[in-house]
């Protein structure tokens, strides 16, 4: 299988004020990507307009998806093409058993032409293979019947994100910090748990400032970002670097970038006053 | 975009209940309440003469009571409903001994099925009277009563006359004034001490006839240590002009007896349904209303339950789903009466496409009713900037000794829980669909599965189309 998610000259602006300003990458099905940077370099905010919020305005630039232009897709269209993000903080819904929604969201993303109200996989079927997957990741079966993301704890949310994207197959996964709030043996976990589901089965993109989720998911590529755009590529060495001596040499590097990155760090300082 | 096959097959589904049967009344007075109709329907029942007089005394205080000046607007000409409207000249025993044209309404209601499946009786009623009804042979055996009132009045007078009346009387509102004075079916229920109904007791009352009043009357008597749930649904198809529905609703339960009361109301969204619920609960007796509110164009319920002596409990859920053109003015009354009753009202209303929805509910505690506990909690959840929520909490406590909370919440459909579904696969309506149906999971998991997937079902209907 050959999949190529690829990112041409993106902008992106939130409410109003640009944040990407003009950022190019190419992952292909099977790469491990991570992505680094200091706080309000805009990682996150890649990893949400590729996902498709909707808050996240496209203001430049496309992504396509093996060829097709998905710049204007809905979430739910790129979900059901393969685009999956594991999100730092994710919401809660209370009411809804987690293996309801996982079997709607299985259902949709595997079979993308289902029209609403046709068939669900099948109960047993669901059940089996989420039984299978939950015992793999070592996640507890009450799990499934608790509300989704209801009173998670930091670590019980980032797992059903994998639990979620185990269940999805996604053909590129982004993980946005899924290794910050945790310890070190739940960080260990994780990685294992994305190690089991197979990275080789997927595009990845580790978006940390850490590099507890690189040591078991070594990255062939390594992206830094500052100011709204990439300013460096490498490959493994690039992250172990980073994380022993921090982003001082990246800052002095990138001046402008630099610039890029205060000015926006003062506005949403600004808007949180 | 597959939104719109979802909303073209949404039509059919609706299209189940908005269907109009070709029946030929036996008999359908003439438009209009006087005295002339009440003693028209009373003599069509050959009724003794102390439920005429019932009635010619509650058509004088309806005449006499203002309309309401509080709740929903009401507009409704009086005259220009049918009061009563008998479609068959006697109650089937078995479906075969319904006319055919009527029995097709309620097969296609899915109401034999239900009966075959899970029900331990059923009662039907179309327009004006009951045309159907059933009571598993164990437990007419052990002498428990499930009959239309107006049989009821024939078969067991005695036990009628004590107690029809005495929770809600004629004077206690306009409409339950209206209600007294042109009712006509409804359900009796009597169950004998220590009886516990296993399997729900079921009525459903359907209005087909354009411009008809339906006022059913029912009367719920459960003896000591008896339980019983029963359960109410109704619809009627869509006409252009206003219908009326006006029940009123009266429980008895005795020391350590049980009653829960179900209602799934999705009539057609031109009729007002202005109905009067109350039960008194005895010693230790639990008294519980779940209420689900999903049609007409208004509703005024508020399901009470009195609690008269020390250890009652009265327990209401209600369900108010306000859509385009409908206001719900739903709620709850709990007066504590007794010291160390207990009392708890949880409310969920939700409200899209420009409709309203109120929660107006009353908590009492009476001078003495010491050591009693209360907790109402009301959440809204408001689905765009159309539409329209409001909380009227009345709380009146004239005893020290007591614990009474009350919490409310109004919120909004999440911009980050849209998302977050719809990452993962779910179209907008499947995402915001599942988000109302979190939202009142509370309430529809303490129903019995088949009428909590139904109530799944009815809230989707009301979603389609809700997201464009």
């Amino acid at each position: 299988m050959s999949h190529i998610l690829r990112i041409e000259n993106l902008h992106v602006a939130v409410d109003g004020k640009a944040i990407l300003r003009g950022v190019n990458l190419e992952m292909k099905f099977g790469e491990t990507h991570a992505m680094m940077g200091p706080n309000g370099s805009g990682k996150s905010t890649l990893g949400l307009a590729i996902a498709g919020h909707p808050n996240y305005v496209i203001t430049e630039g496309t992504i396509t998806l093996d060829g097709e232009d998905i710049t204007e897709w809905e979430a739910d269209q790129r979900a059901r093409a393969g685009i999956f993000m594991a999100f730092q903080r994710p919401v809660a819904i209370p009411g809804v058993k987690t293996a309801d929604f996982l079997r709607h969201a299985a259902t949709n993303v595997r079979r993308p032409d289902r029209k609403e109200g046709e068939d669900l996989i099948p109960m047993r079927e669901f059940r089996k293979e989420l039984k299978a997957k939950m015992s793999q990741l070592k996640i507890d079966t009450e799990f499934a019947r608790r509300y989704v993301n209801d009173g998670f704890s930091g670590g019980e949310m980032k797992r059903a994100e994998i639990l979620t994207m185990a269940m999805l197959s996604p053909k590129f996964s982004i993980l946005d910090e899924t290794d910050s709030g945790l310890d070190a043996d739940a960080v260990k976990l994780a990685s294992a748990s994305i190690a089991e589901i197979g990275r080789d089965k997927m595009g990845l993109l580790i978006i940390t400032h850490h590099d507890k989720l690189l040591e078991h998911n070594p990255p062939q590529f390594t992206h830094v970002m500052l100011g709204g755009r990439i300013v460096e590529t490498g490959g493994a060495e690039l992250a172990r670097e980073l994380h022993d001596h921090g982003y001082d040499r990246i800052r002095k590097t990138y001046p402008d970038a630099e610039a890029a990155n205060q000015e926006m760090l003062a506005k949403e300082e600004a808007v949180a006053v | 975009m597959s939104t719109d096959i979802a909303s073209s097959e949404s039509i059919g589904e609706i299209n189940k209940y908005d269907f109009r049967t070709e029946s030929k009344a036996f008999f359908k007075a003439r438009k209009g309440v006087d005295a002339e109709i009440v003693n028209q329907i009373s003599e069509m029942k050959n009724e003794p003469e102390w439920m005429r007089n019932y009635r010619l005394k509650a058509l004088e205080i309806f005449n006499s009571k203002p309309m309401p000046n509080w709740g929903g607007a009401i507009d409704i000409n009086f005259q220009d409903i049918y009061y009563y409207l008998k479609p068959t000249d006697k109650q089937g025993k078995t479906w075969d001994e319904v006319p055919q044209e009527i029995k097709d309404t309620f097969d296609k209601l899915g109401i034999p099925e239900a009966e075959k499946k899970f029900l331990s009786g059923v009662k039907a009623q179309f327009e004006s009277e009951v045309v159907y009804g059933s009571l598993k042979q164990d437990l007419a055996d052990q002498g428990v009563i499930f009959t239309d009132t107006d049989s009821a009045i024939r078969d067991y007078p005695d036990l009628v006359r004590e107690y029809f009346g005495t929770i809600i009387p004629s004077t206690d509102n306009k409409f339950a004034a209206l209600n007294s004075a042109v009712w006509s079916g409804g359900s009796f229920i009597y169950v004998p001490k220590g009886v516990k109904i296993e399997f729900p007791l079921q009525a459903y009352f359907r209005i087909n006839a354009e411009n008809m009043g339906q006022f059913e009357r029912t009367l719920i008597i459960v003896d000591e240590g008896a339980s019983v749930h029963y359960v109410e649904g109704c619809t009627a198809p869509m006409y252009s002009s206003e219908s009326l529905h006006s029940a009123v609703v009266e429980i008895i339960c005795k020391r350590g007896s049980r009653c829960r009361y179900t209602t799934i109301q999705n009539w057609a969204n031109n009729i007002y349904n202005l109905v009067t619920k109350r039960a008194v609960a005895y010693a230790d007796a639990t008294m519980e209303w779940v209420d689900g509110n999903l049609g007409s164009k208004l509703t005024m319920k508020y399901p009470a339950v009195y609690m008269l002596e020390p250890g009652a409990r009265g327990e209401i859920l209600s369900i108010a789903f306000a859509s385009k053109g409908q206001h719900q003015d739903a709620g709850a009354k709990l007066v504590h009466c007794a010291p160390h009753t207990t009392g708890q009202i949880i409310s969920k209303s939700i409200s899209k496409g420009g409709g309203r929805s109120s929660y107006r509910g009353l908590v009492k505690v009476e001078k003495g009713a010491k050591k009693s506990k209360c907790n109402v909690v009301c959440d809204a959840l408001i689905l765009d900037s159309k539409s329209r929520s409001d909380t009227y909490p009345y709380i009146e406590i004239l005893e020290q000794d007591v614990s009474v909370g009350h919490e409310a919440s109004v919120s909004r459909i999440g911009e980050e829980q849209m998302f977050y579904l719809m990452s993962r696969g779910l179209s907008n309506a499947e995402a915001s669909t599942m988000i109302v149906n979190g939202f009142i999971e509370p309430l529809v998991k303490e129903l019995p599965m088949e009428y909590a997937v139904e109530m799944n079902r009815l809230i989707q209907l009301q979603m389609e189309g809700s997201v464009g």
